[in-house]
Order: structure tokens, then sequence, then C-alpha cells
């Protein structure tokens, strides 16, 4: 006989509960595989989001017995040591659906962070040259590979007290368009993150850090944007 | 929080280090040696030097804590931001009008 998992999984929207379903477990199951396995044998009304299941989209972030996880690649057998799964939506977004939530904010905030690109070039002019070795373009690569999961917005503190903070996410996008040479709106970036719910709200609590899937440093981003606005509120070229 | 707090806040934190130290030191100093009030009165009345350290420490003191509860007032209670705002600076004024009472009392002649 199969062993099975006994799968709490949060079902409503802001209201609603946990309900407790039986899952065949298997070798090297997924958390995404036990959501997906509810919805097509057990109940097809649950909803959830996911795109790629190879930790690519970013899409599949939920909260898992209590912490924000990337579904797709997080093994039950790492999580779910005590035969204990409960899977609800992320925190700090309001939920469309069952584990589905309304990542508008998200993204809002990561674009008031000035996270969009500002070409200093056209199509028609060469290649930018970028040394690899330089220390701004390292900065960057440290923390280019974010895949907008939200899993950081989910685990911080300082996000769930203030409605207005951007978050680590942004503000991880605005340290790395901030060593990008090619930019060309660092002082508007710095402008729109050094105010209110800016990277100075941040408590340094390392959540973000802790629980990213990709390895990345938002704290790290978020204490040198910290050093950086400073430097440029000193010398003038900020306001608040 | 933005930066001009954050950057008033690290400020009055540098300030309060070096002072903290020697308001300790003083203390142990004082205990140590077994000084009355009278002692130390005798020591701080008509001195401008401890008037403008325990001065600049009440200051620092008032606009560091200010900040530090307007940050709490902020994300732990759900009043408008102008509300901590006021509350804050209120609180700040509370602690220097106090702190200045009290240096006032030990270094006034």
């Amino acid at each position: 006989m199969t062993a099975e998992l006994a799968v709490s999984l949060w079902r409503g929207a802001e209201s609603g509960r946990y309900e407790t379903y039986r899952v065949p477990q298997r070798a090297s199951q997924t958390v995404l595989d036990v959501v997906t396995f509810v919805q097509r044998h057990i109940d097809p009304t649950l909803s959830y989001r996911f795109a790629c299941r190879v930790g690519v989209c970013g899409s599949c972030a939920m909260t898992v017995n209590g912490k924000p996880r990337w579904t797709c690649r997080t093994h039950v057998a790492k999580v779910a040591g005590s035969g204990k799964l409960e899977i609800g939506p992320l925190e700090n977004l309001p939920v469309i659906k069952d584990l589905t939530t309304d990542m508008q904010p998200f993204f809002e905030k990561w674009q008031r962070a000035k996270g969009a690109f500002a070409p200093t070039k056209t199509r028609h002019d060469p290649i930018a040259q970028i040394k690899p070795d330089t220390p701004a373009r390292q900065a960057a690569d440290a923390a280019i590979e974010c895949i907008n999961c939200a899993v950081c917005y989910a685990a911080c503190d300082t996000v769930r007290w203030n409605a207005d903070y951007v978050g680590p996410a942004a503000l991880t996008r605005a340290w790395t368009l901030l060593n990008d040479p090619r930019d060309s709106a660092n002082i508007a970036r710095l402008q729109a993150i050094a105010g209110d719910g800016g990277c100075h709200s941040c408590h340094s609590h390392q959540s973000c850090q802790e629980l990213c899937p990709q390895a990345l440093n938002p704290t790290a981003a978020i204490v040198a944007l910290k050093r950086r606005t400073t430097a440029a509120y000193l010398k003038g070229e900020i306001a608040v | 929080m933005n930066v001009r707090l954050y950057l008033w806040q690290r400020a009055t934190a540098a300030v309060m280090a070096p002072l903290v130290l020697v308001h300790i030191a003083v203390i142990f100093y004082a205990t140590r040696h077994g000084f009355s009030a009278a002692d130390i009165l005798s020591r701080t009345r008509g001195s401008i030097a401890w008037a403008a350290f325990y001065g600049l420490f009440v200051a620092a003191v008032a606009i560091h804590a200010s900040i530090g509860v307007r940050n709490i007032l902020s994300e732990w209670t759900p009043l408008p931001e102008r509300r901590a705002d006021a509350c804050a600076v209120f609180f700040g004024l509370v602690l220097a009008l106090l702190g200045l009472r009290a240096v006032a009392a030990v270094v006034l002649p």
C-alpha cells in the first residue's frame, strides 16, 4: 500500500480555512507536485499558480509550513520532516483565491523603486563593452538572478509592519541597475528609494537572504543602497 | 524612515557612543571615590565643560530616541503618519526639556 501525506491547503480568499487532503507519497516529490495532485485528482476547483516547474519563472511561491518557498524546487522530504505539510498563499500580498495571491502591489513597488532599465544608448549604437571584473559589474552580477518570486517580500517583517515599504526584491533590482553603467536613471532611482518606505526602512532582519531561493542577499544590496543614498543626500544630489 | 532621518539617527548615535563611555566612566569614578552629592555639585556647578557635555548628550538623545519612537509608532500602531510625527516630536521635546532641566540643576551656580 502506498504511503500517504496529510496535506492542509488554504481554501478561500482573505477569509477561509485550511482543508486536509490525502496525497500519495512519492520519491523526490515536490510541494508543487502535491498541490498539482490535489487539483487534478481530488478537487479541480483548487486555484494555484505555476508555469515553468523548474525554478526559472518565479510563479509558484507559496507559504509552506510557515515559510515562503518556491514550491517547484522544494522537496516534500526537506520541509515535512514531521509528516506535516501545510500550504498557504504568500503572506504580505492580497489573497485572490486559495493559494493564488495578487502580485500587483509587489510589481507596483518594483516600478516605484525605478526597477525599469533606462538606456543611455539606442539600438543603433555599438554594444556597450562591460568588463566583468569591475566592482560595479560584480555587484550587479551578485543580485541579477532575481526571478521576482516574491519569497523575500513575503518573508519580510518590515513589509508586514509598513505597507509603504517597497521590499527587498524592488531594492535589489534598484541596486543592480545602479551598478549598470548603461543605465541613465540613477539619480531618479536614488531619489525614489531615499524617501519613506525606501531602503532606510529596512531593519536588516535578513529573512530575505535566508529564504531567497536563488541564494541572493537582498540585505547586502539594501545596506549598500543606504550608503549610496546617504552619500547622494550629503552631496545635494537628492532631497527628501 | 527616510534618508534625512536615517542620517540624523546615525549621526546622533555616533555622538552618543563616546559620551556614553565617558558618562559610565564618570559614574564609576564618582562611586569608587565615594563622592557625596555635595562633592559632585561642587565640581559641576559653574562648569561650562560639564554643561556642554551633558547638554550635547541630552540633545543627541532627544533626537535619536524621537526618530526611533516615530518608527515604532508608524510600524506598530495604526496612527496616521502626521500623527506619528507629532507624537515623536512631542516625545523628543519632553526628553529635551527634562534632560536640560536636569543638566541645569547640576551646572547652574
